[in-house]
């Protein structure tokens, strides 16, 4: 392979750039440029906006746009009741909005747009978005917990009717893995967009590499690559609402935890 | 062999735990869709524990490709 075709950089999809350059954004010695991860942040908070917005209508016999979103708002209550009971009504403003914006911005990350140099982003393919989340999360369930049983929180670490002896080995064991959800969950969410937008830039490059070698491999390497990248970016769209489904879900289960301790 | 050698193969070898992911997810559901079939009626009310079972096996075997990220651009 000559070195002049361009070399397709999987992981380049990923930089993040300063849109209005990182010159004068300072506050307190923090940069805050705005990048193309907040302005896709924003697009996707204008669009969860928009739709939920259209579907505010009220009406009795509801249309195609307000069923919609009443089927979201209600699988999100259905979930948050079915996992945590009575008590998980006031957490379905949190879970939805946690639960719309990943997919909002998973299948926003997936959208076939294509003008040089500008492309969508998936802001969850970074571990410090899906930190973020992830630590918000944890951080209500600490909360609640805490806020709810006091000290008796830490009863979640020891079974009911563990043995004596097997007391101190099993709390230990439970607190590292109560220690390790919320890295679980950025770190599930952050791979999955990650591996999927990689794979399909892999493929794109043979794609690329296959027609710039000639009509030959274009036909016998680009091809098979193309329809592949087709069914791998319809596999993507269901990992995007799988993990934002998964990421709601273990959210709700780990509040459960903290408000019916078991 | 060199260090930067080493690490690509390591890195590469990391991808057999991605296989092993796959083994392991297509046993979640493979075992779900065969007692559904034997039960339908149960079978709405378990789904939620079904992607959490899948959530769990798709995690440890994503570690494999964050060791393999590891190798490739941290270490």
């Amino acid at each position: 392979m000559a070195a002049e075709p361009a070399k397709v950089d999987p992981m380049y999809q990923f930089t993040i750039e300063p849109l209005f350059g990182s010159a004068n954004w300072e506050i307190a010695g923090f940069n805050i440029a705005f990048t193309n991860s907040a302005m896709w942040m924003l697009i996707t908070t204008v669009v969860l906006g928009i739709f939920v917005w259209g579907g505010m209508k009220r009406e009795l016999v509801p249309g195609r746009w307000q069923m919609a979103v009443e089927t979201f708002t209600g699988f999100v209550e259905n979930m948050l009741e079915a996992n945590i009971g009575k008590a998980g009504r006031k957490y379905v403003p949190y879970v939805f909005s946690l639960f719309m914006f990943i997919l909002f911005a998973n299948i926003l990350g997936l959208l076939p747009l294509g003008i040089v140099g500008l492309h969508p982003f998936t802001f969850t393919s970074h571990f410090t978005i899906t930190g973020v989340l992830a630590a918000i999360s944890f951080s209500i369930v600490l909360i609640v917990g805490f806020w709810k049983h006091g000290f008796h929180f830490f009863s979640l670490f020891v079974p009911h009717g563990t043995p004596l002896p097997m007391i101190p080995a099993i709390f230990l064991i439970e607190l590292v893995s109560f220690a390790v959800r919320p890295f679980s969950l950025a770190l599930r969410l952050f791979v999955a967009m990650m591996a999927g937008h990689v794979l399909l830039e892999v493929l794109s490059s043979f794609v690329i590499d296959g027609t710039n070698a000639g009509a030959h491999f274009g036909l016998l390497v680009g091809l098979p690559s193309f329809l592949l990248m087709i069914g791998i970016c319809a596999l993507e769209i269901l990992v995007a609402g799988i993990q934002a489904y998964v990421f709601a879900l273990l959210t709700s289960l780990y509040i459960n935890d903290a408000e019916n301790l078991h | 062999m060199d260090v930067e050698a080493a690490k690509l193969v390591g890195a590469g070898l990391a991808a057999i735990g991605a296989g092993m992911a796959a083994i392991g997810v297509g046993n979640v559901f493979g075992s779900f869709l065969e007692s559904a079939l034997r039960n339908p009626g149960a079978a709405d009310g378990q789904q939620g524990r079904l992607f959490i079972g899948f959530a769990a096996a798709a995690l440890l075997g994503l570690l494999a490709f964050v060791v393999a990220m590891i190798l490739i651009f941290v270490a």
